[in-house]
């Protein structure tokens, strides 16, 4: 490995960090979409910089960037307080027009610099490394590393100074606030450091790399635990390990590095979203399946109970009279035979003692629907899964 | 037009997303033919799309992520995805493939007449089953149990809805790019809601505001040097947003700001009489008059309000007395019986 790749895959890592620390709250606060919004928005606050400095490298482009990325969202804020439309159609009606703005004034004033949209979009960290910043023309290392370990610095002893602050108000705002903590301060706090983060992080990777950094390593870590240690911890190691394999596949195909990191984000996440042990989609269809045989068990169950005549017990009826498929009865009888639920001589089914006793129960609760008389069953119910 | 749908039923986002997920499907479609005919690459546009879509559908369904997280999702790695094969792509020995990022930030300019004539036709058909399947539509937007307890195939309507926002986004990506087609769908949508509340009118208005925001931005930016098109109709949009935000008679700030001020103004009224009530009330004669100073005292009390109960005759002054008249007294004594 030469020295520019490890430089490379030192920033990846780096700006992965600092996108997952506040992409984590994003995603919790249900506001994922606000952290794409800015980072098309802080456009024509680069663009002014610009022109202000004439200089691509100016902390004043970072600065009034991050600035235009607070004006979004208290824009955003503003326009949803009036009522007059819903939360997302005000994030899709403001960040276009200032995209647009900017779009406007590159297109008028600086047609000849190097500032396209394309760079400030995609980004392109093969070139980070060639951005060297040179202190007493000492080469001390790539700018843009300098850049993401300081916001990272900010964000990390910012996470750990307002941690409890951060974790009360973003699962219970009013208590938060009676506490004590400002939730509004807190709230913009979050944004800058978003905007911020979303800034510092642009010129290396691109704005909807950030967005992917900052979204989908917490999701995929929501979809595994609900700590909020444990999401902040797994979706930091999700965004490292897709920083750095993202840009060895980019190395193979010789393709754009930041289209790589979000293709093994999105390979990740499909990953986490399908076999996540209890969230995942695999579980769910499972467990769906699993709790409607157990609906089926017990409409059968108390069907046996209501019915004392063989005709309506036998076997051939039940696929008839409850509208059953042959399997999904056989399924069902097997199951409650399994579980000494019943108990089958010539094709007529009859209730064993247990069955009795359950079917009381279970037309007990529905008489009475309290809550006390599920408690006990719910020990028997998962007698079924087996 | 669709956007209306889209608005109502809180997908607005789905624009931005779906543009986004769309370039994969574009890359993909030229890796397959290697040509660049519009038609397979729109279609790529379409399936990609779609897919992005449901996807966001699965994963709001299935797990307990919310939507803002799914859209963000699946719009920055079908993005990433699809910029991975976009470079990819370049650095194929194809001479086709330059200009395929035009489909990132549109250009009007480069539509020929084949492209206009399948947009004209695409608007057509969507047009056709908006009208055929209104009623649909209309309930499901509104109250989908209703539609399902009536038997509707919501599953299929649903479908039928996303399928024509998906098109019409993908059509309109060639005009003003993936970041500006969200607002193009939204814009005028939103803009049109805030002059009605039926469905029908907010959709023709929709569509008229956004034909005419296009208009006026091809003809802005055609009239001046290094103006795209995309971003000036889509700022031309927004000031039709803007306007009706701020004008619209029901909804809008302005009138809004009237009404509160009106009642706020009502409301002292009411109280200066209510207070002036409680002191004639003690006095046998009603129109016992009384220094104005006491009203001083009254928190409510301006000396507007003073003139406006002149105007209204409830009370008459005579140097700096004041006294109720008749008229006046009872109106109070209704304002007090309602407490």
């Amino acid at each position: 490995m030469s020295n520019a790749q490890i430089e490379i895959q030192l920033i990846a890592s780096l700006v992965a960090i600092a996108c997952a620390i506040p992409g984590t709250f994003l995603v919790l606060r249900k506001m994922a979409m606000i952290s794409d919004a800015i980072s098309h928005s802080i456009l024509p606050g680069i663009v002014v910089g610009f022109f202000i400095t004439q200089d691509l490298n100016s902390p004043l482009l970072i600065l009034l960037a991050a600035f235009t990325g607070i004006i979004t969202v208290v824009l955003v804020e503003y326009i949803q307080k009036t009522g007059l439309v819903k939360e997302d159609t005000a994030i899709g009606l403001v960040f276009p027009v200032l995209f647009s703005i900017g779009v406007i004034l590159i297109a008028k004033n600086a047609n000849d610099v190097h500032l396209d949209i394309d760079a400030v979009l995609l980004g392109e960290l093969a070139f980070a490394p060639f951005d060297r910043l040179l202190i007493s023309k000492t080469d001390i290392g790539p700018k843009s590393l300098w850049v993401i370990s300081s916001i990272l610095l900010i964000i990390i002893i910012l996470l750990i100074v307002f941690f409890k602050e951060l974790k009360i108000s973003t699962f219970d705002a009013g208590l938060a606030a009676s506490l004590g903590f400002s939730p509004v301060v807190l709230h913009y706090g979050l944004m800058t450091v978003a905007s911020v983060t979303t800034v510092g992080a642009f010129d290396a990777v691109g704005a909807i790399l950030v967005v992917a950094l900052m979204i989908a390593p917490a999701a995929a870590a929501y979809l595994l635990t609900n700590d909020l240690k444990k999401m902040l911890i797994l979706a930091i190691i999700f965004g490292v390990f897709s920083a750095i394999s993202g840009y060895w596949l980019a190395h193979w195909l010789d393709a754009s590095i930041a289209g790589s990191i979000t293709t093994i984000l999105g390979l990740l996440f499909l990953l986490v979203y399908l076999f996540a042990p209890n969230k995942g989609v695999i579980a769910v269809m499972y467990r769906e399946k699993q709790q409607r045989i157990e609906v089926s068990l017990l409409t059968f169950l108390l069907h046996i109970k209501n019915h004392t005549e063989e005709v309506e017990r036998h076997i051939n009826h039940l696929q008839e009279d409850i509208n059953w498929q042959k399997i999904h009865s056989k399924k069902v009888l097997d199951l409650a035979q399994k579980n000494n639920m019943i108990h089958i001589q010539n094709d007529i089914v009859t209730l064993s003692k247990k069955g009795e006793n359950f079917t009381t129960k279970a037309i007990n609760y529905i008489i009475t629907n309290e809550d006390s008389q599920i408690e006990n069953m719910k020990k028997d119910f998962f007698l079924f899964r087996g | 037009m669709l956007g209306s749908f889209a608005v109502l039923r809180k997908q607005s986002l789905l624009g931005d997303a779906i543009s986004h997920a769309a370039l994969p499907g574009i890359a993909i479609a030229f890796l397959i033919t290697g040509a660049k005919d519009t038609n397979i690459l729109l279609l790529g546009a379409l399936i990609s799309g779609l897919l992005g879509t449901f996807w966001i559908r699965g994963i709001t369904t299935k797990t307990h992520l919310k939507s803002d997280t799914a859209l963000g999702l699946i719009l920055s790695l079908f993005f990433g995805f699809g910029m991975l094969l976009l470079t990819f792509i370049q650095k194929q020995p194809n001479a086709n493939q330059a200009g395929l990022d035009k489909y990132l930030f549109g250009q009007a300019a480069t539509l020929v007449e084949s492209d206009v004539w399948l947009m004209a036709i695409v608007t057509g058909i969507c047009l056709f089953v908006i009208l055929l399947f209104w009623k649909e539509f209309k309930l499901l937007l509104f109250d989908i149990n209703y539609a399902k307890t009536l038997g509707f195939n919501t599953k299929f309507i649903d479908t039928l809805i996303t399928f024509f926002i998906v098109l019409a986004i993908v059509l309109g990506l060639q005009t003003v790019g993936v970041v500006l087609m969200s607002a193009m769908l939204l814009a005028p949508a939103a803009a049109a809601r805030q002059w009605t509340n039926s469905l029908a009118v907010m959709v023709f208005l929709a569509a008229v505001f956004g034909a005419f925001s296009g208009i006026f931005g091809t003809a802005i930016s055609a009239s001046q040097n290094n103006l795209s098109t995309g971003p000036v109709i889509v700022i031309i949009a927004t000031i039709f947003v803007l306007i009706s935000f701020l004008f619209s008679p029901s909804r809008g700030l302005l009138f809004k700001q009237i009404r509160i001020l009106k009642n706020r103004r009502d409301l002292k009224l009411n109280k200066t009489l209510a207070f002036m009530y409680g002191i004639a009330k003690t006095h046998e004669n009603i129109s016992h008059p009384h220094t104005i100073k006491i009203l001083n005292n009254f928190h409510g009390f301006t000396k507007k309000t003073l003139q406006k109960l002149v105007e209204k005759k409830y009370v008459y002054i005579v140097k700096n007395m004041w006294s109720l008249t008749e008229k006046g007294f009872k109106v109070a004594s209704n304002l007090y019986n309602q407490h």
